[in-house]
């Protein structure tokens, strides 16, 4: 039987971002921010946008594919595919979706995107503002347990306490962001740099794991990506970054309720990593860059934990500044700056970078990058991953 | 366990819990004073929160049952940004993470009843403390925890 994979069939051809606003700052509505970072990638990979078949989002993107068709003319709409989860959870499901549906061939030309405009809607930090809190939250709402901060922080404590992992290591990680951010113009928090001092004195959000820059903001922006069969992208203006692996979804009982998680301390990666290692046939050990999503900075943890590139009982070593920076450390970690500090663009800023460092023109190259893993939304699930690599891993 | 006659955890206005059949029996409960947890009569396990069907044995019939209102402390958290209008100016509070050993060890979230810069210790032994909201309708009564002294 032949072996089912997306392993080196498909290619990120083309990706696209508009401006990275601060929260609220966009000139522009947020589905014109969708279209502005369509229209990029398209460009991007020399691809009429006519010629696009298909759409994947995720976190429950406003910007829905029958409108961004009709919006863009394309002439036939072959996929159409949103995510479930919140948040940033299934930015690499995403891209995989529309591997997928390139592979199978029920589209050829597939974008992945994610638009957001939040302050034109609602807030992520604050709770519901209802009388009355039902399902799950009727038992976490009257407790003051709403935010998305609040939701996780529980998880970090518990494995932090367990593991004796310093909050230090947890700054290291921010950190690394905004240091990466610093040579970054597309940065929110360029020019803005973040010392030790100024982490250790931010306010507490939660104690005892969350302090101010602990946790992402949130942004205006839109950032999408072009997905095409492998074959089709050798002729392309870019050099080819090929899907090497990709894996969404949680470990046993990973969403129980109000917090009963089997295995609870955790970010939901264990089994995924598991599958996506195994489709890359790679491990961390193979990687030159990664990029792993902040949503708070203990997740991080969590998630380079289960992907294999931190142990537990190591972090407080392996987890400082100087291993996290690009070019020469240890393990390059976001290496635009993140969530924290490019653009909380739920990570699809995160998949744009990878591209970057496979193409050699990030701003913070690594040199030689030939294998880069983009670790998603950690601690909500389902949770997704990928790894993209050069012409020379297939 | 005790009515408490102490202040509340955390200051009014904050969301109650909506009034939905799945979970009414465990509401019915802290109104007079019990803990009652979702019990499985097919395999007899304890779940939590309250699901439709056991997610062990896959039987739909659930029953409820009352437990010593005794846990440990498996996490916590002490949150100092307000999150809602209703706590402007308030905190920081302290959330748990309870698991119940006498239910299957299921854990539940509550407050815990310390001052703001108390210690908090994972694996301390904690009691239920029921918290009755009686002016508001219809009223309801949360369930908190104070360490076992």
């Amino acid at each position: 039987m032949t072996e089912r994979t997306l392993r080196g069939k498909v290619a990120i051809a083309g990706i696209g971002e508009t401006t990275y606003y601060r929260h609220g700052q966009s000139p522009d509505a947020e589905f014109k921010l969708a279209l502005i970072a369509i229209l990029e990638a398209c460009r991007d990979a020399g691809i009429d946008p006519r010629e696009v078949d298909g759409f994947a989002s995720y976190g429950n993107d406003r910007s829905d594919a029958p409108r961004l068709a009709a919006a863009l003319g394309i002439r036939d709409l072959r996929f159409s595919n949103m995510h479930w989860g919140g948040g940033g959870g299934g930015v690499a499901a995403a891209v995989a979706n529309a591997a997928a549906a390139v592979q199978s061939g029920m589209a050829n030309c597939v974008i992945a995107f994610r638009s957001l405009a939040q302050g034109q809607f609602a807030r992520y930090g604050r709770g519901a503002q209802a009388a009355a809190a039902a399902g799950d939250d009727a038992f976490l709402a009257p407790y003051g347990l709403m935010s998305p901060a609040q939701r996780f922080a529980m998880k970090i404590t518990r494995f932090m306490t367990d593991h004796g992992i310093r909050h230090e290591a947890l700054r290291a990680i921010a950190m690394a962001s905004y240091h990466h951010a610093q040579t970054n113009p597309r940065a929110v928090m360029h020019g803005r740099p973040l010392t030790a001092e100024k982490y250790d004195a931010s306010r507490w959000i939660i104690e005892p794991f969350h302090r101010l820059f602990d946790c992402c903001q949130e942004n205006d922006g839109a950032g999408a990506v072009l997905v095409v069969p492998a074959e089709r992208a050798k002729d392309l203006p870019h050099r080819p970054t090929y899907l090497l692996g990709a894996a969404q979804g949680g470990h046993h009982r990973s969403a129980a309720p109000v917090h009963n998680a089997p295995d609870y301390a955790s970010a939901h990666f264990k089994t995924v990593a598991r599958n996506m290692w195994a489709m890359a046939k790679l491990g961390p050990q193979d990687c030159d860059v990664v990029q792993a999503y902040e949503n708070f900075t203990g997740g991080v943890l969590l998630s380079l934990v289960e992907h294999g590139f931190v142990d537990p009982g190591r972090a407080n070593e392996q987890l400082v500044l100087e291993n996290l920076l690009a070019p020469s450390g240890k393990m390059p970690m976001n290496t635009s700056g993140g969530n924290l500090a490019e653009c909380y663009m739920h990570g699809l800023e995160m998949v744009n970078e990878a591209v970057r460092q496979l193409r050699g023109t990030a701003c913070n190259q690594v040199p030689e990058a030939n294998v880069v893993a983009v670790l998603g939304g950690p601690m909500v699930t389902p949770v997704s991953s990928l790894v993209l690599g050069t012409e020379a891993t297939l | 366990m005790s009515i408490s006659t102490t202040p509340r955890a955390l200051p009014a206005g904050l969301p109650a819990p909506a009034v939905e059949p799945l979970t009414m029996p465990y509401w019915d409960g802290t109104r007079a004073g019990k803990l009652v947890i979702q019990r499985c009569r097919g395999c007899g396990k304890f779940q939590w929160g309250p699901e439709w069907v056991c997610h062990r044995c896959h039987s739909f019939e659930l029953g409820w049952e009352e437990v010593a209102p005794r846990g440990r402390i498996w996490s916590w958290q002490r949150p100092h940004h307000p999150v809602h209008p209703a706590l402007g100016g308030f905190g920081p509070y302290t959330i748990v993470l309870v698991e119940l050993p006498h239910a299957d060890d299921v854990r539940m979230v509550g407050n815990l009843l310390c001052p703001p810069d108390a210690p908090v210790t994972i694996g301390a032994e904690v009691e239920a403390v029921f918290e009755p909201h009686d002016e508001v309708h219809p009223p309801y009564t949360l369930v908190q925890w104070r360490v076992v002294t």
